[in-house]
């Protein structure tokens, strides 16, 4: 009986703390996000989106942080994506079970959790040092190489979700493998294509360590490919550890708005893999 | 009259064309999935060029020793390998059961109804990028530490045998025991959700046959689910130590960079990620180039270990039962 109760009661500790763990999770991170909402709004205004950033002690905004962030990440996107969507169906499709595809799965695997600094220092020697300067296409590569593993992996998942079946009513119609690829496929994973490419847009979206020493910051509108660019995620980093109060505010303004951008992302490519599940049931 | 059913010509040239663009497809997938791997070596030779000069110059001594001095141009990396094992220690020793506990929440004992809101509220946090939380290291964390928690801890603590040393020195607010706090927060939701989904594989027959046996919520918990998921569950901590390593701007802000192994946790140090970040740019010289790119191959050379071992733990398990890695 004595020996039931023990077991009870550890049962019952064990499982409290388990209750606490998460309520100590949630708080911690709910207070990152308020604190985020409460300073991010407080220095979001019109001139956010209309100015640049500024120099110390004068007034500004994000514009030319916010137009390279967005093209870096369009041009990440645009050199990953094809690559990962490729390399996605050599594993989903062509090198299915081979020796080759292991291989590869296994390395992208790696590749997905590598530091991204390592990314950085990588592009930097492959290109900045060529180059002799730092540029927004180093960005926008670093951001690709980020991007690649991102959509291999999803690609493959998804393309493994199509059943066999209408592979082979396809074959047996005597289409080709790539018209099956194409045109049927392909369209029947597009969702989950889709899918896991926001989930790339909001991985490199947030990215700052591989931005640090490829595209570097500039104060300044810059549209030139060939030079260094300012982005969001420097720009926080820049202006955060600054003594200014006029740049922190930008910082946090600037971290809302990334984070509130990730979340969007998130939140719709995880409705739209919810409803390719759904529709397979 | 009958009509003659229509002929269907496929010409032969119309075939050799479908043929060759079939080729080139297959070829153009191949290629992707080689760029792959040559992304990984490329990774590892251009690295490895790049902190060879420093690495060739320094030997075994660029490891073992702390001097840290770009007038000098002296470089060991033993304070950055120090910080970044260090807080990734603090972190794991607090990230770990946490989300031990979020995992078994999450599994075992919140209502159903309950389930999907936090679990996915800790999916999407897991996805914050990790910026987020170097920031609010620095304007939140740091400060509270500072005024409240590492006061308490120099004088309850820095007195005692042994431990005593550890909390020990003025409480600056950033440094290692900071960024080891603010690494356990960002690795939290990564860690719980993987959890999450190695203990759902486990089939509801066994634990029923064990609740049949008389088995406590908690027996259930540890004898039946934690031996069965324990593969699973040492590949997601190994994951999680692996972007703990690595990670950099979360750690950037608060580590204080300085090049130095304080016995104390609450000195002010630097980890392998930080250096690179907060250096490189400014780095003047091409031994310092070439020493902070020799701690980047340092920094991969123990991630890629890490995460190795943590991807053949979860190769075991059904890759599909992995929604958040």
């Amino acid at each position: 009986m004595n020996r039931l109760r023990v077991r009870k009661l550890t049962s019952s500790l064990a499982l409290g703390f388990a209750g606490v763990a998460t309520l100590i999770g949630l708080l911690c991170l709910g207070a990152i996000l308020w604190t985020l909402i409460k300073n991010g709004i407080a220095g979001i205004s019109i001139a956010t989106f209309t100015e640049m950033t500024p120099p110390p002690g004068s007034a500004g905004g994000l514009l030319n942080a916010i137009y390279g962030s967005l093209l870096m990440t369009g041009i990440g996107l645009a050199i990953g994506a094809p690559v990962g969507i490729l390399a996605g169906t050599y594993l989903a499709e062509y090198g299915r079970g081979n020796t080759l595809s292991t291989i590869v799965r296994f390395v992208n695997d790696v590749l997905l959790s590598a530091p991204s600094i390592i990314v950085g220092l990588f592009v930097y020697e492959l290109l900045v040092v060529r180059m002799g300067h730092f540029s927004a296409t180093a960005g926008a590569m670093a951001l690709a190489v980020i991007a690649i593993p991102v959509t291999v992996r999803t690609t493959e998942d998804m393309l493994n979700l199509i059943p066999q079946g209408m592979k082979d009513a396809s074959t047996a119609l005597g289409v080709n493998h790539w018209r099956t690829v194409l045109g049927v496929v392909y369209p029947a994973a597009r969702s989950g294509i889709i899918t896991g490419l926001l989930l790339a847009i909001a991985r490199i979206s947030g990215e700052t360590a591989p931005l640090l020493f490829t595209a570097l910051n500039n104060q300044f509108w810059s549209t030139n490919l060939d030079a260094p660019m300012a982005n969001l995620p420097v720009v926080i980093f820049q202006f955060a550890l600054s003594p200014y109060a006029d740049w922190q505010r930008l910082a946090w303004s600037g971290a809302l708005m990334i984070t509130v951008a990730i979340l969007i992302l998130s939140i719709v490519a995880r409705s739209i893999a919810a409803a390719v599940k759904g529709g397979r049931k | 009259m009958l009509e003659t059913a229509p002929k269907v010509v496929v010409s032969e040239s119309r075939l050799a064309r479908e043929r060759s663009i079939e080729k080139v497809f297959r070829a153009a997938t191949f290629v992707a999935a080689i760029l792959v791997l040559l992304l990984l070596g490329g990774v590892t030779v251009t690295l490895v060029r790049g902190g060879w000069p420093a690495l060739a110059h320094f030997k075994f001594a660029f490891i073992s020793t702390e001097i840290w001095n770009p007038v000098t141009e002296k470089f060991g990396a033993l304070a950055p390998i120090y910080g970044t094992l260090v807080t990734s220690v603090i972190a794991m020793a607090i990230a770990v059961p946490v989300s031990f506990g979020v995992a078994v929440f999450l599994t075992e004992l919140a209502p159903k109804w309950l389930r999907r809101p936090v679990g996915v509220a800790i999916e999407l946090l897991a996805g914050v990028p990790s910026i987020i939380y170097g920031i609010w290291g620095l304007f939140v964390l740091a400060p509270i530490l500072q005024r409240h928690v590492q006061p308490w801890l120099i004088d309850h603590l820095g007195g005692t045998p042994v431990i005593g040393s550890l909390f020990q020195g003025p409480p600056f607010g950033i440094g290692i025991l900071t960024a080891g706090l603010v690494l356990a927060i960002m690795v939290l939701p990564f860690v719980a959700s993987v959890m999450r989904d190695v203990f759902e594989t486990v089939p509801d027959v066994l634990k029923e046959s064990a609740y049949g046996l008389g088995a406590t919520r908690w027996e259930v918990i540890w004898k039946v689910v934690v031996p069965y998921t324990r593969a699973g569950t040492i590949g997601g901590i190994m994951l999680g130590l692996g972007r703990a390593l690595g990670e950099t701007m979360a750690v950037t802000f608060v580590i204080g960079n300085a090049h130095r192994v304080s016995a104390s946790l609450l000195a002010p140090g630097t980890t392998i990620s930080a250096s690179i970040a907060n250096e490189f740019t400014e780095a003047v010289g091409d031994l310092y180039t070439s020493s902070l790119v020799a701690l980047g191959v340092l920094l991969f050379l123990i991630t890629f270990v890490v995460i190795a071992i943590a991807r053949l733990m979860l190769m075991r398990l059904n890759r599909k039962a992995l929604s958040s890695v």
